[in-house]
């Protein structure tokens, strides 16, 4: 049974609070990067690469009986780790739970505030796009 | 000089990164500052702020002496025959604009040629492709061997009798060679055709003499040695500057202004239109002698050759590790270091070395052609200064290590 959205954020705010120093939060997130299922190379195309990041990241969904599955990928293994760390949370979740959803916990995780401007600016980048994506599905 | 010493000259040397004392590796992005620096800025705002050369009064006099007085040092410093050869500006990037709008104004023309070379800054790039926009000139670029070090010998064969301006850096920010600029300038000047050094780099490594060099114009920034953010210099020899309309129009620059027709100033306020950063130009003197005190100092440069020694044979020499920039000499390389490890990516790895209170750069250092002639779409860069220790320098080492095992 997959977790309600609100589970699946608890559940990510756990797992990092599980961490002290941001050097294992950084192993965590490769960990999870390492762990991305493999993303088609012929997706990666100019339009599916995610504007302001500064490593490439890129995103492909499909919509599946009224819910959006992402796949990404990125060439920096620790912006993988984070876009993985969002579709693993907002992969299978309807457009309007995704649209209509605060993105407060990447907060809660301290992890924008811990990234260099360049690597948050990645972030807001990669929620938009969630969002945007959401947005147009509805 | 000891290098505690001169640390302790350094108040943000002081600061804890995550818990962790900051290793301050990014100096060829912009420099710290010495206290006589930081102290020269302040007093010139407490006590001697107003708008230079116009007004009769007091203030307006002690802000004057200070930025001419700091021309006339300059001009020593670089060794330029006459005061009204340097021109302050806001950084290398805004002189390099200069020559490439006013030179090109006067002398170029449609299918003239300019030259720079691969290994440039896009601030000795991008100028030029613009004036060559402009004036419907064609950008010719000198290519570099696979170590990095400039193809000078085919420096003669690229200059055709239409190239109007040589663009060069003195040293890349990249490859962190030292460019044979003495020797090229006798080439292009055997041809007839001035030299513009982008000397951003240059100024912080060695001690420019522009007579010696003979170069037509020299650029630099006063914020990567150890000056104010926002100043900097451009040398000009006089026969250009006089013959080169002005780049911006405005207070300052002119001499009598009328509707029927402006006349301008002479030099140099000729090319200081509006109001100049008063305030922070006179820190040029305090952070010129400091880097001049520390490139005569043997224990300083013994202490630079043991860090550039150590990191260049360890970085060189990895099984993971690709070094750009590998001068036949050691003499060549200054302490600044580019390299790409093989499995992790440049961004990761700059992220987790933060992390570890190193701050060093990620990315294509503003030089995408280089990177696109190298073949990466990015890379890390260590760049050293006086107050890095060997420790820190071999601490960066371990904590490299430890971040390659954390992503591959």
């Amino acid at each position: 049974m997959m977790l309600t959205l609100e589970e699946k954020k608890q559940a990510v705010i756990e797992d990092f609070s599980l961490y002290d120093e941001w050097l294992d939060k950084y192993e965590y997130l490769i960990e999870l990067g390492k762990s991305l299922e493999a993303y088609p190379e012929d997706k990666k195309t100019e339009d599916r690469l995610i504007k302001g990041c500064q490593s490439r990241v890129w995103l492909d969904y499909i919509l599946q009986d009224g819910k959006i599955y992402f796949q990404a990928d990125s060439d920096a293994i620790i912006t993988k780790g984070i876009i993985s760390l969002l579709i693993g949370v907002y992969s299978g979740r309807t457009p309007e739970e995704i649209a209509s959803d605060d993105f407060a916990f990447i907060e809660k995780i301290g992890l924008k505030e811990n990234l260099s401007p360049t690597r948050a600016n990645g972030l807001v980048s990669m929620i938009d796009t969630l969002r945007t994506v959401a947005e147009n599905a509805r | 000089m000891n290098v505690k010493e001169i640390r302790s000259q350094f108040p943000i040397l002081a600061t804890q990164t995550y818990g962790k004392p900051l290793v301050y590796l990014d100096n060829a992005a912009s420099s710290q500052r010495p206290v006589q620096v930081i102290q020269e800025w302040d007093r010139l705002a407490q006590t001697a702020n107003a708008n230079i050369h116009r007004a009769v009064h007091y203030l307006a006099g002690e802000a004057t002496d200070a930025y001419e007085g700091t021309r006339d040092f300059v001009k020593d410093y670089l060794h330029a025959s006459a005061r009204e050869e340097i021109v302050f500006t806001s950084g290398a990037t805004a002189s390099i604009n200069l020559v490439a709008f006013s030179f090109g104004e006067a002398f170029v023309h449609e299918g003239d040629e300019i030259i720079v070379s691969m290994a440039e800054h896009h601030s000795n790039i991008v100028p030029w492709q613009m004036l060559c926009q402009r004036k419907k000139a064609v950008l010719k670029v000198l290519d570099i061997q696979e170590n990095g070090v400039l193809r000078v010998e085919q420096l003669e064969e690229l200059i055709s009798h239409r190239t109007r301006i040589v663009a060069i850096s003195h040293i890349s920010n990249v490859l962190g060679i030292v460019n044979p600029v003495r020797e090229m300038v006798t080439v292009c000047h055997k041809k007839g055709v001035p030299v513009l050094v982008d000397g951003a780099q240059g100024i912080v490594h060695s001690r420019v003499d522009v007579q010696e060099l003979d170069c037509d114009f020299y650029a630099f920034s006063g914020h990567k040695i150890f000056a104010a953010t926002g100043t900097g210099v451009l040398y000009g020899k006089k026969k250009w500057l006089d013959a080169m309309p002005p780049y911006m129009g405005g207070g300052e620059m002119i001499e009598t202004v009328r509707f029927s027709g402006t006349t301008y100033a002479p030099l140099p306020e000729k090319f200081e239109a509006g109001t100049q950063n008063f305030n922070a130009i006179p820190t040029l003197v305090p952070a010129l002698r400091f880097a001049k005190s520390c490139m005569e100092d043997t224990e300083t440069i013994d202490n630079q050759k043991n860090i550039t020694e150590y990191i260049y044979n360890h970085l060189a020499n990895h099984p993971l590790i690709t070094l750009y920039g590998r001068p036949k000499h050691l003499e060549d390389k200054i302490p600044l270091f580019s390299f790409a490890v093989k499995g992790a990516h440049h961004e990761d790895l700059a992220l987790i070395l933060d992390k570890m209170g190193i701050a060093l750069r990620s990315g294509q250092m503003c030089a995408e052609p280089l990177m696109d002639r190298l073949g990466v779409t990015g890379l890390l860069r260590a760049s050293f200064a006086p107050y890095n220790t060997l420790e820190e320098a071999e601490y960066f080492v371990k904590a490299l290590e430890k971040a390659i095992n954390m992503l591959i």
